[in-house]
């Protein structure tokens, strides 16, 4: 007989594992990546293939040739952070950028601070905004969505229903008249709208967050505080003048809002620990893209809210501890 | 359905014992008793080698104010009083006993007829629980008799018998529960009247759903006895989440259930009181469930304080080949012991086989931030930050972030996927923070 | 010509002229007014400190260390590790003190409960550091006092003076590193490590063992262990050696390295270091003693 094993209590394990986990959403992210396919057709293959393969390629070549340390890329985090960026871009991205792109989220965004776990900001999110500052002509230039699109050539490009209202608002026209321009609820809600490539479906993003709800993956704070506190802001100047805002229903489901609550901003290591830090994260990140959204210069604001609000995540952390037992009840 | 509010897991539970009744465990040859099997100052030997032991008979006293008097539990001569490796590893007194025949100590009453008048008054059966070295027997070991009296200034309201065994495998109160339910009935009354409360409250999860129905119509007949079915959820065994989970009430940090009106004692407790109180019998012997998945038959038995683990294993079936560790308790809180000669103590509420393949613990990866450890702390911790903190050796911050509330029920380390060993750096923290406490008071 | 003196650059060259100048002025009255006023034999000795900031003294660094010896006025009880007891006569002569007699001392693993001298009974796994090791178990060797092999004094050397042997699972200091700070000393949880005289020509005679236990329990357990038998001090002409809980201890200062109880060890638990290999000749005697 072997050896016994002496360890410290406890025993048993739950048997989940980082791949298992990052493996979960990746599986729950398979329903906006088929309707991004159905709309964007092959370009959004591509695009995503791209991002993915060379994510994965410069996290193994930082881990093996920098950080000569364990080579963990099969543990699927390499994965979701190219998903996500390619979910990011426009499907028409030229793929030389996506692989740059690639590398600043790998390499700046994560890698420099140590790996999984240890990078304050999101590397999806950093690549993005890496690319949308330096690329703005490519990084804003939407192909329009068509249903079983399989050319890769002659995409047509139009604005996203966000920039029509932004910037017909801005020349002076009325919310009313430019409603007739964008996509109704039904088109937003399915995913039948000019944007990036994984954020155009409200409907597949929100099954995929049930099934990580359901999985245990994310709580609901984030997610929850981040919707509703948009939504409420929304409101607010939607009753004040309806003319000059857009209904807090269109903001929900247009653009990156979606994609934003569920899996830009409840990514680990890049969110508060404890739930009330979850929804002060949520709610800050709520009211900074509308801000961004209703008098900023971008059209869109998801992916700077959330990247100031990482910033914010020591200090939240700190400032919000989970509710200790026995707390209430103070004597003396 | 009832249960604690904050935190919590669900471990596998694997109660294979389940229908094996309580038997007996033959005597082994020798017995190796150790002073210390209880929270508190060691026992003080009063017998010497080569004196003659009766079953019963005291051996140890325990004189510190924390501390509980010992029992040999065999008959026959001492041996020596040596060091043996006891079930914490390390080398601790034992008086060590070679059996000849089992004679008891006159004035036991060995007969199984159950006797339900109290004649004794509170004041009497404290110090028959005190002398006779009742401790809980839920794993911590507390001396029973200081539970029992009331600090000044403070009123007990309700006595929560504890029930709940929320680890996974143990079976040992269950079949206690099943098979002694009159007797912890009365056990239950001589605490009330010790205490002088009127209400007495046994949790059960219903997991258990045989011993609920069975204590439920035997409490029906006894005056302020009832129980409370409760949600399975681990660690609901734990003092302070019991009392959260039964009345409702949170035990303030750093205080003793008193505080908010509640003595806890666990149902194997409640019958050695019995035992002690209305038949006169030391604490001797104790129930262990033995169990593991490739062990021949895993079983719940009756076992003499001090009897080795190996004897108790081969009863069981044998030590089986693909045995990779063996535990002293449960496996969310148990000790994997060194030596299968270690005796069993009044605090082994089971041992526990793991195979080879069940053995070694999942591959250590950066800890990811999924804050799944603080989500299921029962005490609202921040396991990794205290991880972290323990690391850095900042006791003082350690502090601040509540460490000395962990009762390290390790559920923290149960659910991390990153397999990051929590629990172990925890307790280095725990260490490092109860040593600066210390010399800080002094 | 007239391009280089043009109204831009004359502006220029006079603007900033008198800002430079009001900041000067304002900058020398707000120097004066919150001047910390320093002992400035504080920067010369900090000069003559090795600046390693090692902590060896027991202070923050060398900067503290400097700010102690001049504030306390004298060199007694403050001691430079990897300086040594030049740097302190140097700091002694600039301050005009006297420097106390340094000795040289180096840190010395205590334990020699290799995987070959003392097998693991059983397998550890959990946390890889000493402190939580110490809580859980005796060690995989069975030795309560032993080395538990989890390096935790390597990690707190911050001077590369220290690695673990991969084949005996035991901390091994390099000697011409070992700057004596203690750091590893402080972070043993059973104390194997211990500040010895670093002796003549870095040779010394310790006991390898710090195990009270009686001498049959400890020798189960491992090979090398001192089992108490007392041989070593009978041997001892200087009674540098004495014998307490089963364990022998001998006191550097008393000890003159003559060499003679190594031998008579039966476990072997005494260790030389540094010393030329006996002669034939001494095995010689030994063995007529013996016989």
């Amino acid at each position: 007989m072997s050896l016994l094993t002496v360890s410290g209590s406890p025993h048993y394990h739950a048997g989940q594992s980082v791949s298992k986990i990052m493996y979960g959403v990746i599986f729950s992210l398979i329903p906006a990546m088929l309707v991004s396919f159905y709309f964007f057709g092959l370009a959004a293959i591509l695009v995503t293939l791209t991002a993915v393969v060379s994510c994965m390629l410069f996290e193994f070549l930082i881990q093996k040739y920098l950080i000569r340390g364990p080579v963990t890329v099969f543990d699927g985090s390499a994965i979701i952070t190219g998903i996500l960026l390619a979910f990011n871009v426009p499907a028409n991205l030229p793929l030389g950028l996506m692989v740059i792109g690639s590398a600043v989220a790998i390499g700046m965004g994560k890698m420099t601070f140590g790996g999984l776990g240890k990078n304050p900001f999101n590397p999806a999110l950093v690549g993005r905004i890496f690319l949308l500052i330096s690329f703005p002509v490519q990084m804003t230039t939407w192909p329009k969505p068509i249903p079983w699109n399989t050319s890769l050539t002659d995409v047509i490009t139009g604005p996203t229903p966000l920039a029509v209202i932004k910037e017909g608002v801005d020349q002076g026209a009325k919310v009313s008249e430019l409603l007739p321009q964008v996509p109704g609820y039904t088109e937003l809600l399915v995913g039948s709208m000019g944007g990036s490539v994984g954020e155009v479906s409200a409907i597949a993003l929100i099954l995929g967050g049930v099934y990580m709800l359901a999985r245990r993956i994310i709580s609901w704070h984030i997610p929850v505080s981040f919707l509703a506190s948009a939504a409420v802001f929304a409101a607010i100047f939607w009753q004040i003048n309806p003319e000059a805002y857009a209904d807090p229903l269109f903001h929900m489901l247009a653009g990156g809002m979606m994609l934003g609550a569920i899996y830009m901003a409840t990514d680990y290591s890049t969110s508060p620990m404890a739930p009330r830090g979850m929804i002060i994260f949520g709610i800050g990140c709520g009211l900074l893209t509308m801000i961004i959204r209703l008098f900023g210069a971008y059209p869109e604001g998801v992916a700077f809210s959330i990247l100031i609000m990482n910033a914010f995540v020591p200090l939240i952390n700190r400032a919000f501890k989970p509710k200790r037992f026995g707390e209430e009840i103070k004597n003396g | 359905m009832k249960t604690f509010a904050i935190g919590g897991v669900h471990p596998p539970e694997n109660k294979l014992a389940e229908k094996q009744a309580i038997e007996a465990l033959p005597l082994p040859r020798t017995v190796a008793i150790p002073l210390s099997q209880h929270l508190g100052a060691p026992a003080v030997p009063v017998v010497a080698k080569g004196d003659k032991v009766q079953t019963g008979q005291l051996i140890a006293k325990g004189e510190a104010f924390i501390s509980a008097n010992i029992h040999a539990s065999v008959s026959g001569s001492v041996a020596k009083i040596d060091s043996i490796i006891d079930a914490s590893g390390y080398r601790k007194k034992a008086v060590i006993i070679n059996v000849e025949g089992d004679e008891w100590v006159e004035g036991i009453d060995r007969d199984e007829t159950l006797i339900k008048d109290i004649s004794m008054d509170a004041e009497e059966i404290i110090k028959r629980i005190h002398d006779h070295g009742i401790v809980g027997l839920g794993g911590a070991t507390f001396p029973s008799h200081v539970k029992l009296k009331v600090p000044k200034g403070k009123t007990a309201e309700y006595l929560i018998i504890n029930g709940v065994e929320c680890e996974p495998c143990l079976t040992s109160d269950h079949r206690l529960m099943l098979e002694k339910g009159e007797e912890l009935m009365v056990g239950i009354s001589i605490q009330m009247k010790a205490l002088g409360v009127d209400k007495a409250i046994i949790g059960v999860e219903n997991n258990k759903p045989d011993a609920i129905s069975h204590l439920k119509k035997l409490s029906s007949s006894w005056d302020g006895i009832s129980v409370e079915a409760l949600e399975v959820k681990y660690p609901q065994g734990a003092e302070k989440q019991l009392i959260k989970a039964v009345i409702g009430r949170e035990v303030p940090s750093g205080k003793l259930p008193i505080e908010v009106g509640c003595v806890v004692h666990n149902v194997g407790t409640a019958f050695a009181v019995y035992e002690a109180v209305q038949k006169n019998k030391p604490l001797i012997e104790r129930v262990v469930t033995v169990s593991g998945s490739s062990l021949k038959k895993p079983s719940n038995w009756m076992v003499r304080i001090g009897t080795p683990v190996q004897e108790l294993i081969d009863a069981a079936g044998g030590l089986p080949e693909d045995t990779g560790k063996v535990v002293n308790g449960g496996p969310m809180m148990g000790k994997a012991l060194n030596d299968l000669n270690a005796p069993v103590a009044k605090g082994t509420s089971g041992i526990l086989l793991f195979t080879n393949a069940e053995t070694p613990r999942p591959p250590l990866q950066n800890c990811m931030r999924c804050a799944k450890c603080l989500t299921v702390c029962p005490m609202g911790l921040e396991p990794y930050l205290l991880a972290i903190l323990a690391d850095k050796q900042r006791p003082d911050d350690c502090e601040e972030e509540r460490i000395m509330d962990c009762m390290e029920c390790g559920s923290c380390h149960y659910i991390c996927p990153s397999g990051r060993p929590l629990l172990d750096q925890v307790r280095v923290g725990k260490n490092m923070t109860g040593k600066m406490i210390r010399e800080r008071s002094n | 010509m007239s391009d280089l003196f043009n109204e831009v650059t004359v502006f220029s060259v006079i603007s900033l002229a008198a800002i430079g100048s009001v900041a000067a002025v304002v900058l020398f009255f707000v120097a004066q007014k919150f001047r910390v006023i320093e002992d400035p034999r504080i920067d010369v000795v900090e000069d003559l400190l090795p600046g390693a900031n090692c902590g060896g003294c027991g202070l923050a660094g060398c900067r503290a260390l400097a700010e102690a010896i001049v504030k306390k006025e004298s060199l007694e009880g403050f001691s430079c590790p990897p300086g040594g007891s030049e740097v302190m006569q140097e700091i002694a002569e600039a301050l005009g003190m006297e420097a106390g007699e340094q000795v040289p001392m180096i840190a010395v693993v205590r334990c020699n409960g290799s995987r070959e001298f003392a097998p693991p009974k059983v397998r550890y796994e959990g946390a890889m550091t000493c402190a939580f090791a110490h809580s859980l178990f005796a060690g995989e060797g069975g030795c309560p006092y032993g080395c538990l092999g989890c390096g935790d004094c390597v990690r707190a050397c911050d001077f590369e003076a220290m690695y673990m042997d991969e084949k005996t699972g035991l901390p091994v200091i390099l000697d011409d590193k070992c700057v004596a700070c203690q750091a590893c000393v402080k972070e043993c949880p059973r104390d194997i490590i211990e500040m010895r005289k670093k002796g003549k020509k870095d040779r010394r005679i310790f006991v390898s063992c710090i195990n009270e236990e009686k001498g049959g329990v400890a020798r189960k357990n491992c090979k090398v262990a001192c089992i108490g038998c007392g041989k070593c001090v009978k041997e001892c002409k200087f009674d540098a050696i004495t014998l307490e809980n089963n364990l022998a201890y001998i006191d550097y200062n008393k000890c003159t390295l003559c060499r003679k109880c190594p031998p008579v060890c039966p476990t072997n638990a005494i260790h030389e270091l540094n010393f030329p290999p006996r002669k034939p000749k001494a095995d010689k005697e030994k063995n007529q003693a013996g016989a």
